[in-house]
């Protein structure tokens, strides 16, 4: 399988970066998304020209280090995956693919695919967390929980952070991302005693970090390799503005 | 946002069915319309609420969308809408469209000024008869009530996301409220101009 892309090169964050146009050849269809750009990169170096640089890290949909567009959707064309778990097998012979990096502004181009998420571990230190003292694993029905409350909450504990939902969002809005975290910890026992104040604190992060609103496109459930549903952002919304009017000296806002 | 836009909502329905008196002739639309002067604080304040209603949400709406369209500073070369909906992507215009309309429409049926037909302040039958008789009135009256059905499906539907008293459900993205809520307004109100062409108001 031979196919032509056209590749964002970007050499540092604050130079200007284009589209270089690139033909690879030689791909199987069992090949990942990233053995394929593996297999440019080989030739690349070989060459002695700079390789593209790429985020990967499990590869296998884990983790969710790696992730750019593919001809304008997230993670590619089939719904439900990281680019990892993409395989060749989903695309044709000389068909002509973009890849570019996430675009945001709270997604700085490091170099080439790769973009500076740290926004979203800001997010996360300002209330994703539970600081409850652990100890040893207690037994586990000393605690019980509603099965919905189980289920729900580890439907959202199923984020992994790849920054989809910012990239596919027409707005650039983090607001799947925020409200699958607390989603996740809200519904836990464990999450109660800070949820109103991790609500605020981490949709307050959000806002500073310079993220877009949600306007409820759903582009991010979409975009989304675990299928988080856009039930999380509802969540969050009632959590933050439940707790904006029940403690409104930490200055929630619930404007959005 | 959300909270304007439910209070907006609320009020076209009960405008709506102000409206569908045009129905029942030209004594029970002007008795109405003349029982809304009776008391001017009351409609005053219904007006002062509106207003304030309106402004908030237009402010809302510019400041999110300036937030938005700084958000992304490098545009993507594609960007492929997997699932947004043209209501959803329209919002911002489907919204200057309407605000347009609320002015022409208060200038037309309101105050008097734009004057497409004889106009007379109590009859407000006469008004509305005669107005849409004009065809290019007629036309702006239906154009304007596809933008307000597509906004309201799409807001009506957000606007309970954004407040967060929607229930989660497995099809997130079904909407029965919000669809019952747009055609209902939708077809209310394009009702009465297209009866109004057909002649069966007159």
């Amino acid at each position: 399988m031979n196919l032509v892309l056209h590749i964002w090169r970007q050499k540092a964050p604050q130079t200007e970066g284009g589209f270089t146009r690139y033909e690879v050849r030689g791909i199987t269809s069992e090949m990942s998304f990233l053995e394929m750009l593996d297999v440019l990169n080989e030739r690349l170096t070989s060459e002695g020209n700079s390789p593209i640089a790429f985020e990967s890290d499990c590869r296998e949909g884990i983790c969710g280090t790696c992730g750019f567009m593919i001809d304008g959707i997230a993670h590619g064309p089939v719904a439900g995956t990281a680019v990892c778990q993409l395989h060749m097998r989903h695309f044709t012979d000389g068909m002509e693919l973009t890849l570019e990096p996430w675009r945001a502004r709270a997604f700085p181009v490091l170099k080439d695919l790769v973009v500076d998420r740290s926004a979203l571990d800001r997010i996360i230190a300002a209330g994703g967390f539970v600081t409850a003292p652990t100890g040893a694993a207690t037994e586990a029905n000393v605690t019980r929980v509603p099965k919905q409350s189980i289920e729900a909450a580890m439907d959202a504990a199923a984020c992994i952070g790849c920054g989809a939902c910012v990239a596919a969002c027409p707005n650039a809005s983090a607001a799947l991302f925020t409200g699958a975290k607390i989603s996740h910890l809200g519904l836990l026992p464990q999450g109660q005693p800070e949820r109103e104040r991790r609500a605020i604190g981490m949709v307050k992060q959000m806002d500073a970090e310079s993220f877009g609103n949600c306007s409820w496109h759903g582009e991010c459930q979409d975009a989304c390799p675990k299928r988080i549903s856009i039930d999380v952002i509802a969540r969050m919304n009632r959590d933050s503005l439940r707790a904006a009017i029940a403690r409104p000296s930490d200055g929630g806002d619930g404007s959005s | 946002m959300a909270a304007t836009g439910v209070v907006l909502v609320v009020f076209l329905v009960f405008h709506l069915a102000g409206n569908l008196l045009v129905y029942q002739g030209a004594g029970a639309l002007n008795a109405y319309s003349a029982l809304l002067r009776r008391e001017p604080l009351l409609l005053w304040l219904a007006r002062a609420v509106l207003l304030f209603a309106v402004c908030v949400h237009i402010a809302a709406a510019a400041r999110l969308g300036w937030r938005d369209f700084q958000a992304r500073p490098v545009r993507y070369r594609q960007l492929v809408p997997q699932s947004a909906t043209l209501a959803s992507r329209t919002m911002r215009w489907s919204g200057l469209g309407i605000a347009t309309f609320v002015v022409f429409h208060l200038l037309h049926l309101t105050t008097g000024t734009i004057r497409p037909a004889p106009f007379e302040e109590v009859d407000v039958y006469r008004n509305v008869v005669g107005g849409f008789r004009v065809g290019w009135v007629a036309i702006v009256y239906l154009v304007a009530m596809v933008l307000i059905g597509m906004h309201v499906w799409h807001g009506a539907w957000a606007s309970l996301r954004s407040l967060g008293v929607s229930r989660p459900s497995l099809h997130p993205k079904r909407r029965p409220v919000a669809w019952v809520l747009a055609l209902l307004l939708w077809a209310g109100f394009t009702s009465i101009p297209i009866a109004v062409l057909l002649g069966v108001v007159r």
